[in-house]
């Protein structure tokens, strides 16, 4: 498809703007102004419809096609979240507004949903308060490490780095690092497990943290998660639960009755909320009490009439993580999600989300190698290590899936599995779509001995073949130019 | 459950297949000591409860106000267009387009935005977006810090002091010196910034338009911060940039700011859009996700994420940034807008934004008592001394219906007195002429 | 798999080339073929001093980023300039055009720990099995 700025004709408008009311006034002197000026398309609103709309019709997404992408929790969004945010009231409400002396109670309908919603969040955490800030996952990682970071400092010992496991998502080590720590990695036992052994080995005074995902990356539930978290606590460190699979333990298992001390959830992920084609999410992170007076500020607090404010007096704050409150429409559809699904449906939802893994694992194990043989959680990861003596990878099958209509899962992560593919289906699909995905990873399974090549030059119908990712990152081309 | 298709039928299969007898079973890794000590949920609701339920909050938000509050978020008119297309579920509900031959929809639009991004900036390379226009600055004197192995940063007082707020947050444990340089007469003190500015500088940074509102010429402090080995960072309001001199064209190596303006609701503080754009030389120090021309095996054009091993999935702890989404959706809001104001559109709006604006200075000149401040000219937003507490005058005017500006004394010390007005194109004469009137009864009262 | 007679090569797959008081150093066959198709190479800066074993450049592929440690202690006096623009460079000569830099070599003894063409032809063709 032409680039919207080669559809651009001399003159064509796709706006008006409303005339000037006022004077005309001297214009702006010229060594403020700009000389160049920015070539931006000319096109009609009609043009800019029929490109959009031809552009998105080019994608996979939840609402068109299964999208079992490991680790991602593309569940279904369902579409009344999307008319509350769409509500003028929430989206028209300038962020300064509770700012000003008097201001709170223009914005009592925002506070009290940021409120409800730390209170929801630290009830199926099980921690004592939550920080709405954080605008994503990663975002809610490099808060939570800071809040590590200010609780260490403000007892008085220095730490010196943070332990990870091998399985982990990048984020970890990448925030760990970006807040000023070290990173010392612990490889994964034959169960799939952390090794405790090595772990052992590695915690010691200088440890400010241990960050682990739980269920872990390779969709497994450590049964000696408690014993780990006993073991960081002896040593003073402290536990950070990343809860990017949250969603196979709602009403199942708390990370605070484990003891963990930090959590960052992803409501995109767990509560529903869209991905839209890689963000806004939101990454809101909660803490256990010891850690609650290091907040980020401002934080939405009731007084005894029932209205809220937003309270910065925590004095021993990390200070601001975001510009205001968070993501906000994010954060209400979150609310909205948890609202109508209730205690039973958050347990229904992690209760199907682990059966349909669990299903998909069982149907495909005999197909291809399984990392680790055993009951998963809400995801399962199998390897394409079988088929590669016949040249297929983990790569070809994904692409045989797109051309079958299916997003292919997380492939290649985690990386200490070889040819890696990471399913994780969520309770929102039926068995009838896992049954199709099923059939369809079989034949892929059973083709790449008989026609290996078929998988090879997958895809064939799509509107590109295999793209050229060497010449990509050789020949950087990263914008248009006339 | 709705949204959860299993019938009891359906899942009696499933736990045949996998060969256990309930979905108990499959949790048994999980002891009972580590079992919910409560899970205190209310019951579930219907979407019609739920919706009457948000719709009634909804109405406890007061947003009738006449907004003349800004403050580095405007409120700007959203063409209908934005709404309709961003609201594609084809967009909307896909997740990062990891695999290019079913996301050339979404890996198209961020080249588009990319290009957008750098044509308002006149720089060579944006990345996908960033979060706000706070984290963005971070991650640019991050990159300053990469770049040049230097661990001082100069920060003009004119950067919105959230952003300096956030900056700080960020890199309290790194053992980054920051020094802030003070805002003279709305312009930044150069004599202070080159008292500071040495070989162990990684970069300045300022905003343009700065928090007052002034705008400033910067090139002779990039000149200066070049002179040392120093980056030169701006901090960016990109309906500005239809008029005001690009930061490429001043000389900054890297440019960032919140995209909100563009097409983007005000929503309480989020989502937004953070963006970065930076010379060619910096590409390697990017952050975020980026995307790349190709071809594919047939010679066709095509789309991919690129230059991926800057990144913390492949990098991991050496990663340039932790951050691993973007803000898709608002950059693909942010992009639909400039596509539909395109070249002239844009340079409309900045003008008609500055046109209300200077109109507006010249009303409240005319208000006794009030002092408009005309040291350095401003494009939308500007500030007034007024013979009173601005604070209590804003709340005062709110019982008028005019959310009439910010009160400076919120974030500035000995500036109760000031109050920062925002006029965009969306205010008209009679409601800012009705502004001034209330306000001068309110002085006076 | 390429492996020059006259080189010193290190377990972690970087050869170099010694002559009088100067090394060539740079990426074996090995390390380019498992790298698959490279696309961008962080070299070293001239007069930067090297350790050895220390960290002296990255080299970047489509799906990786590796590190390349230093044979042998020294400053680097030249770098291969070539590799801005043609990383391929390395995947095609990596024993010539794919040169990364020269050093002036500090002590000369720390060859001892480095491996003959056989020793690690020997090593590597085992990693492959």
């Amino acid at each position: 498809m032409q680039l919207i700025f080669e559809k651009s004709r001399s003159g064509r408008l796709g706006f008006r703007l409303p005339e000037s009311d006022v004077y005309v006034f001297e214009s702006l002197p010229q060594k403020y102004c700009r000389k160049e000026e920015a070539r931006l398309p000319e096109v009609s609103e009609l043009d800019v419809v029929r490109h959009f709309s031809g552009l998105s019709r080019l994608n996979f997404s939840v609402d068109t096609n299964f999208y079992p992408l490991g680790s991602c929790t593309m569940k279904y969004n369902p579409k009344f979240m999307e008319k509350a945010a769409s509500l003028e009231g929430f989206s028209l409400l300038h962020p300064l507004i509770p700012q000003l002396s008097g201001g709170g109670i223009l914005a009592q309908g925002s506070l009290e949903v940021l409120y409800h919603m730390d209170k929801l969040l630290s009830e199926i955490t099980g921690m004592a308060a939550f920080t709405m800030q954080p605008l994503a996952g990663a975002h809610g990682e490099l808060t939570g490490v800071m809040l590590i970071s200010a609780y260490h400092k403000a007892n008085g010992s220095l730490k010196k780095h943070i332990i990870i496991p091998d399985s982990s998502h990048g984020t970890n080590p990448a925030s760990a690092a970006i807040a000023g720590y070290d990173v010392i990695v612990i490889p994964t036992d034959k169960e799939g497990y952390l090794d405790v052994q090595a772990y052992k080995k590695a915690l010691s005074k200088d440890t400010a943290a241990v960050m682990l995902t739980c269920p872990d990356t390779l969709g497994l539930f450590n049964p000696k998660i408690k014993e780990i978290a006993d073991l960081a606590h002896s040593a003073g460190a402290l536990m950070y639960y990343d809860g990017a699979n949250l969603n196979a333990i709602m009403g199942k298992c708390r990370p605070g009755d484990i003891g963990f001390d930090v959590v960052h959830l992803n409501l995109h992920k767990t509560f529903g909320t869209p991905h839209g084609g890689g963000g806004p999410g939101a990454g809101p992170v909660g803490v256990s009490s010891k850690l609650v007076d290091f907040l980020p500020i401002s934080r939405v607090m009731r007084r005894d009439d029932n209205t809220y404010f937003l309270d910065y007096q925590n004095k021993k704050t990390i200070g601001y993580v975001a510009p205001f409150y968070g993501n906000f429409l994010v954060i209400l559809k979150a609310y909205a999600y948890i609202l109508a699904l209730g205690k039973e449906g958050l347990i229904e939802v992690s209760e199907n989300a682990v059966l349909s893994a669990n299903y998909c694992l069982s149907r495909l194990k005999d197909y291809f190698e399984v990392a680790f043989d055993k009951i998963c959680m809400h995801e399962c990861v199998l390897s394409a290590s079988r088929q590669v003596k016949y040249g297929v990878h983990a790569l070809d099958i994904s692409k045989y899936l797109i051309d079958k209509g299916f997003h292919p899962p997380t492939i290649y992560f985690p990386l200490i599995i070889k040819e890696a593919m990471m399913i994780e289906p969520t309770e929102t699909e039926s068995k009838e779509t896992l049954d199709k995905f099923i059939e369809v990873m079989i034949e892929a399974a059973k083709l790449s001995k008989k026609n290996p090549q078929a998988l090879n030059l997958a895809p064939e119908i799509m509107p590109i073949k295999r793209l050229d990712e060497t010449k990509a990152a050789r020949e950087p081309d990263l914008r248009w130019k006339p | 459950m709705n949204y959860i298709p299993h019938t009891e039928k359906d899942r009696q299969e499933m736990l045949k297949v996998i060969g256990v007898k309930s979905v108990n079973e499959l949790f048994k890794d999980i002891p009972a000591s580590l079992r919910p000590k409560s899970f205190n949920i209310p019951q579930g609701k219907s979407e019609f409860e739920v919706m009457e339920y948000l719709m009634e909050l909804s109405q406890r938000n007061a947003v009738s106000l006449t907004n003349f509050i800004g403050g580095g978020f405007y409120d700007h008119y959203i063409p209908a267009a934005v709404d309709a297309l961003a609201s594609r579920p084809e967009f909307y509900t896909a997740y990062t387009p990891y695999q290019p031959e079913c996301s050339q929809g979404w890996l198209q639009a961020i080249y588009e935005y990319q290009t957008v991004i750098c044509e308002l900036t006149g720089l060579d390379i944006s990345n996908a977006s960033l979060y706000d226009g706070g984290t963005a600055l971070y991650e640019a004197a991050m990159m300053a810090i990469r770049l040049t192995g230097r661990k001082k940063i100069i920060v003009d007082s004119g950067v919105s002091l959230i952003y300096r707020a956030m900056l700080y947050t960020y890199t309290s444990n790194l053992a980054i010196e920051f020094i802030e340089t003070p805002v003279v007469h709305g312009q930044s003190c150069r004599e202070d910034i080159y008292k500071y500015l040495d070989d162990k500088t990684a970069a300045v940074i300022v905003q343009n338009p700065n928090f007052f509102g002034a705008i400033d010429d910067f090139s002779d402090i990039v000149k200066e911060a070049h002179k040392k080995g120093a980056l030169a960072i701006a901090s960016v309001y990109p309906v500005s940039l239809g008029i005001l001199k690009s930061p490429g064209e001043t000389g900054f190596d890297v440019a960032t700011g919140e995209g909100q303006s563009l097409g983007i609701p005000l929503s309480f503080g989020g989502p937004y859009l953070g963006f970065i754009a930076v010379k060619k030389e910096h590409m390697r120090q990017m952050p975020g996700r980026i995307v790349g021309a190709t071809v594919d095996q047939d010679g066709k054009r095509g789309f991919v994420l690129t230059l991926q091993a800057r990144e913390q999935h492949i990098r991991r702890e050496r990663a340039t940034s932790n951050i691993c989404s973007n803000e898709a959706l608002c950059a693909l809001r942010a992009l639909i807008y400039t596509c539909l104001l395109g070249k002239n559109g844009l340079k409309d709006l900045a003008n008609l934004n500055y046109q209300k604006a200077e109109f507006a200075k010249s009303i409240f000149d005319k208000i006794p008592g009030v002092k408009v401040k005309r040291s350095s000219p401003t494009f939308n937003e500007f500030t007034v001394e007024l013979p009173k507490n601005a604070d209590a005058v804003a709340s005062s005017m709110i019982n008028k219906g005019f959310a009439c500006g910010f009160p400076l004394g919120r974030f500035y010390k000995g500036l109760d007195n000031y109050l920062l007005v925002a006029v965009t194109e969306k205010r008209t004469k009679e409601e800012i002429v009705k502004l001034a009137e209330s306000l001068e009864a309110e002085l006076c009262s | 798999m390429l492996v020059p007679d006259n080189l010193f090569f290190t377990k972690d797959h970087e050869w170099a080339k010694i002559e009088g008081d100067t090394a060539t150093i740079g990426i074996t066959d090995f390390a380019q073929g498992s790298l698959g198709n490279i696309t961008f190479i962080d070299l070293p800066k001239i007069g930067q001093g090297l350790k050895q074993s220390g960290l002296c450049a990255t080299v970047e592929s489509v799906k990786a980023a590796s590190d390349v440690y230093s044979p042998l202690s020294g400053e680097v006096v030249k770098v291969n300039e070539e590799l801005a623009d043609h990383p391929e460079l390395v995947n095609k000569s990596p024993y010539e055009s794919g040169w990364f830099a020269v050093i002036k070599i500090n002590n000369l003894k720390e060859k001892d720990a480095l491996m003959d063409a056989k020793k690690y032809k020997e090593y590597a063709e085992n990693l492959s099995k």
